[in-house]
């Protein structure tokens, strides 16, 4: 199978007070299209950091990160953000919806910086699928945190994503809505034939991927296949 | 149309889309930021309108204000080649008329009173285009007829005069024919100093007033056959103008002149406006600073989604440019109303009706310059758009790049430096002149930076931990994340220092005139003495039981020649290093053998008494020298009277202008022109206001010739031009201080939505409504105190500085008006936060943080 996500001895040091702080040590795995994968690991083992450099969303300090077949090493801010709008959707813990935007809005932005002429309509279609057809005209703060990720996961699907990065998507929810945002992500993954590369602590959640990988200290310490893992 | 073309309308319209769709729940707090701008701006336009009305209004009226097509005038009877050239220019026209006008006593007859006054003596049908305002309204014709005077309005009403009343003139007495609301080309100012009295050329002789030696200009006024040869005849006999010293006027000369003096004030007023306007744009920018830093999380979502910096940029550039026409257009429309106002508080200034229509230009170039000034200065914190990580939407970017190390942050500081540098160039029209006001403005804005972070600094190193929880809270609201300490320092400051130095400045003038009054000093003037009424007016004085303090002869001479250079020389030779203005010109000497105690020999030897059969050595005014080009030793030659008298530069000396008593740039020794025509000057001082009255009613019955300064009468006027000076400074400078405050509520309330969490965290954890605006109170108060007391030092600074380089008087601030003025700003200061901080304590907690979420 294809590999859309290749990590090679990619490490990440930050300047802290003064003094450089090593946060990543030379992690390296592939990722093959329309898989699931997730990264576990204790707090401060660097997952989030990792899925920030896998998802460009910051330049790794030493190895190399081959994206949908872009190296994004080279690349600088601005063509990061345009591999983005092409081939990444985002879902994040504490949703990350534009406050002044509607929820119909949020869903349109990323349709609109393709410059898609039928954003509206596509975002009308993905609100419908989450089950918010009714709420598109509501901003964020009148809905609550379950409905705030749902219109999180349409607007990460809105551009036809390649791969899709999850940081604690359940983190922020209780069990109820965390088991109906799963199965939407989920479906909705299996759906548009999208790999999901997610962060997370819940292990019941990990288990439901096709792949573990688990971090401690920056390194990865091992990296299993799952028997039942959700396609 | 092309793809890329289509690509790239699509985008721009995604970005005016999104600054539109972000700005919806924000827009009341964008109005806010741009509130700053909008006094500024109201100033500006206000400013901008009144120019160009009274452009108009001088073009339009500029014949009135000159009342004929040409004017000769001279300071000296005509001699026979200026008599010549009268008639010659009398021979193309359809009228002529005279005027004679000097400084002279009259009488009310009525009630006694006295006071100079500028006399005119009219003849001919002048004014040629417009009329000599009066009531009644015939009265401005009538009185050329008969024995009868037009007489100021001020005056009307100073002595209670009604019209029939009678005024003397020297000898004769006038009937008032008429009240003098408006002479063509008079302004309200002029009319303060020295209040016009007409009367008919005719009956000057028998006033007794035109005497030889007396001080009369001559002024002689045509009305062209052809008017539109009126410049080219005046060009045409300029240097024969100049031969027989007389000057000349035309509608367009004096067009050109009042629109110059009038433009110089307009420019000095639109930088009194520009500097509430940068004071305003310094807390868009900081506004701005602190709504980016709320909007981070935003931009990085954006940025995450696949948006650009550039976009991200755009989207924000947009909605300030958006708020900036706002704001802007609402300063416009507020200075076309205040513009209505201009014409009364200018009124007295202006020598021509002002209207005030609503000038488009004024209001294009107002929102033009506020759009593009609030989004300069919005740059600032907007360039840092660029460097939001979209790492911000996992979590805070640990490599945020120094503002410091940005150089678009430093091409912006020299951008907006440039503007303020090329905007004061534009009105200040010298680079010494825009230099001192760039320095002036920066230097004020760098010292209450730097005292807003010494307090900042004080308040952390030496933090009173053993106060009480409200005193170190309110304290340490100084120096949290996202204070307003710097801002609001700055901006209460700046309009601090404004009111000050106007107060200042207005205590130095008065001084400077007060200073006079002292004990010993004279403080009556009594001039225009003829040599044979000398002793008689001595003996007067002396009879009324009042000292002779000075008496001092005057002669009118004229400098004929430097080192054998004459006028004609250097008219015919421009490589000739003299001045020309100074040849042929007359000034007035005396002669005396001992320096007074307010000259002081810099150069040379002073010689008091000419020995026989030597040239004179002169003592000349050290300024006056330096503008003649002559050294010691040079040799000049005076005309006195017709007599030639050769002189040797003996000596310069240094004089103390600012004292009442005569000082003069061109002092003979005894013994040289003692025996010149002369006339006399004496002084004396009078007890109080009764005695002076009596003085001068004695004196100018037995001596109308005679006129007479009393210092009350100096300082009556100038108490009264400075309350029409102060009242347009007052104005003016009331813009920065008004900005100053709404800088001062846009940024407490701004402050308010930085503080609103943790005052509710407080009412939560039991804070009362009192703890929390006593904790509030004092932070402002500390604010307050330093931004009102630095402005006061600053003004101190600057004042010192006028005191002592420009107006030359002691320095003696009243300190209680300062403390007083401290007090009552870092009041204010308290009052505008705890007003605007009220809302966070009346509305239950849970409310607040529903809403502002």
């Amino acid at each position: 199978m294809a590999v859309i996500l290749s990590v090679k001895e990619v490490g990440k040091t930050y300047q802290s007070a003064g003094t450089p702080l090593s946060v990543l040590h030379a992690i390296s795995f592939d990722v093959e299209a329309a898989s699931t994968v997730s990264i576990v690991g204790p707090s401060g083992s660097g997952k989030t950091t990792l899925l920030g450099l896998c998802a460009g969303l910051d330049r790794a300090s030493t190895g190399t990160i081959v994206l949908s077949g872009v190296s994004l090493d080279d690349l600088s801010e601005d063509q990061r953000a345009r591999v983005r709008n092409q081939h990444v959707g985002f879902v994040f813990q504490n949703f990350q919806l534009l406050p002044t935007l509607t929820a119909l809005e949020n869903v349109m932005v990323p349709l609109e910086l393709r410059g898609e002429r039928n954003s509206r309509a596509i975002a009308t279609t993905l609100l419908d699928k989450v089950g918010l057809a009714d709420r598109g005209h509501h901003y964020p703060l009148q809905l609550s945190g379950g409905e705030q990720q749902r219109v999180s996961i349409a607007r990460a699907f809105s551009n036809s994503p390649q791969i899709l990065f999850a940081d604690e998507p359940t983190g922020n929810l209780d069990a109820d809505t965390s088991e109906t945002i799963e199965k939407l992500l989920f479906d909705l993954n299996r759906d548009a034939g999208t790999t999901l590369v997610l962060v997370t602590h819940d292990l019941e959640l990990a288990s439901k991927t096709q792949r573990v990988i688990r971090m401690k200290g920056g390194t990865v310490v091992s990296d299993s296949r799952m028997q039942h893992g959700a396609r | 149309m092309t793809t890329d073309r289509k690509h790239i309308l699509r985008a721009t319209g995604w970005i005016f889309r999104m600054a539109w769709r972000d700005s919806r729940r924000n827009r009341s707090r964008l109005l806010l930021f741009i509130s700053s701008i909008v006094i500024g701006i109201a100033a500006l336009v206000a400013i901008y309108s009144f120019g160009d009305n009274l452009e108009r209004d001088i073009d339009d009226q500029a014949a009135t204000l000159v009342g004929a097509d040409v004017v000769l005038h001279s300071n000296r009877l005509l001699d026979d080649g200026a008599q010549r050239i009268v008639d010659s220019i009398g021979a193309m026209s359809l009228d002529h008329a005279e005027e004679q006008s000097f400084a002279s006593m009259v009488v009310f007859t009525g009630n006694g009173g006295t006071r100079l006054v500028q006399v005119r003596a009219l003849g001919g049908a002048f004014p040629f285009y417009g009329t000599l305002e009066t009531t009644p309204a015939a009265a401005g014709t009538t009185f050329r007829n008969h024995r009868q005077a037009l007489v100021d309005k001020t005056l009307m009403l100073q002595f209670e005069a009604e019209v029939g009343d009678s005024i003397k003139v020297g000898d004769l007495l006038f009937e008032i024919a008429g009240r003098l609301e408006q002479a063509p080309g008079q302004s309200g100012i002029a009319t303060t100093v020295a209040p016009p009295v007409f009367i008919p050329l005719d009956y000057l002789p028998a006033t007794g007033l035109n005497q030889k030696g007396s001080r009369i200009n001559y002024h002689h006024y045509f009305r062209l056959k052809d008017p539109a040869r009126a410049d080219a005849l005046t060009d045409g006999l300029d240097s024969l103008l100049e031969v027989h010293r007389m000057g000349y006027d035309t509608i367009s000369s004096r067009k050109r002149e009042t629109g110059r003096s009038f433009s110089d004030l307009n420019k000095f007023l639109s930088l009194v406006g520009f500097v509430a306007l940068l004071l305003g744009c310094i807390g868009v920018s900081s506004a701005v600073h602190i709504y980016i830093k709320e909007k981070l999380n935003s931009i990085a979502i954006l940025r995450c989604l696949g948006a650009s910096s550039r976009q991200a940029f755009l989207i924000y550039l947009v909605q300030l440019l958006g708020v900036g026409f706002v704001g802007s257009a609402a300063g416009a429309l507020l200075g076309t109303v205040i513009q209505q106002l201009l014409p009364v508080v200018f009124a007295d200034f202006v020598p021509v009706a002002i209207s005030s229509d609503i000038s488009w230009s004024a209001i294009g170039q107002g929102i033009g310059l506020g759009v593009w000034i609030s989004v300069l200065f919005a740059l600032l914190p907007l360039v840092g758009i660029r460097n939001i990580a979209p790492l911000n939407t996992l979590r805070l970017s640990l490599d945020a790049p120094s503002p410091i190390k940005d150089r678009w942050s430093w091409a912006i500081y020299g951008l907006i430096a440039l503007f303020v540098f090329g905007y004061a160039y534009l009105q200040l029209d010298g680079v010494v002149q825009t230099i001192v006001f760039t320095g002036g403005v920066g230097l004020a804005f760098v010292v209450l930076y730097a005292a807003a972070s010494l307090l900042v600094w004080l308040v952390r190193r030496f933090f009173p931990t053993s106060w009480g929880y409200l005193w170190r809270q309110g304290l340490s609201n100084l120096f949290r994340p996202n204070n307003q300490t710097s801002i609001l320092v700055v901006a209460v400051g700046l309009g601090t220092a404004f009111i000050a130095t106007l107060f200042l400045v207005q205590d130095m003038l008065i001084s400077r005139i007060s200073l006079s009054a002292s004990e010993h000093q004279p403080n009556m003037v009594l001039f225009d003495i003829q040599s044979a009424q000398k002793d008689a007016v001595a003996g007067l004085v002396k009879e009324a039981g009042l000292p002779v303090l000075d008496e001092v002869p005057i002669v009118t001479v004229q400098l004929e020649a430097i080192n054998g250079v004459t006028a004609d020389d250097a008219r015919r030779d421009s490589t000739i290093q003299v001045s020309r203005r100074a040849l042929g010109g007359e000034l007035r000497a005396t002669y005396r053998s001992a320096l007074t105690d307010s000259e002081k020999i810099t150069a040379g030897r002073w010689v008091g008494q000419a020995a026989p059969g030597d040239t004179a050595r002169v003592s000349l005014e050290e300024d006056y020298a330096q503008r003649l080009r002559v050294k010691i030793g040079d040799r000049l030659v005076f005309n006195v009277q017709g007599v030639r008298i050769p002189a040797i530069v003996g000596s310069f000396r240094e004089v103390d202008w600012n004292r009442v008593q005569t000082n003069f740039r061109l002092i003979f020794p005894a013994g040289v022109i003692d025996n010149a025509p002369q006339f006399h000057v004496l002084m004396t001082r009078v007890p109080d206001d009764v005695a002076s009255a009596r003085m001068q009613q004695a004196l100018v019955k037995r001596f109308p010739n005679v006129s007479i300064i009393d210092l009350g009468l100096i300082l009556s006027v100038l108490d009264e031009l400075l309350d029409k000076i102060g009242f347009v400074i007052g104005f003016m400078g009331g813009f920065s201080i008004l900005t100053g405050f709404v800088v001062l509520t846009a940024s407490v309330m701004i402050s308010k939505y930085q503080r609103i969490k943790e005052s509710v965290l407080l009412r939560t954890m039991g804070a009362s409504r009192r703890q929390i605006l006593a904790i509030t109170a004092l932070e402002y108060f500390f604010l307050g105190l330093i931004a009102s007391f630095t402005g006061v030092l600053l003004a101190l600074g600057g004042a010192w500085a006028l005191a002592a380089f420009s107006f030359e008087v002691p320095f003696s601030p009243r300190p209680a008006t300062m403390l007083l003025l401290v007090v009552g700003i870092a009041s204010l200061t308290v009052l505008i936060g705890v007003i605007n901080s009220r809302g966070i304590t009346q509305r239950p907690p849970l409310e607040i943080l529903r809403k502002e979420n």
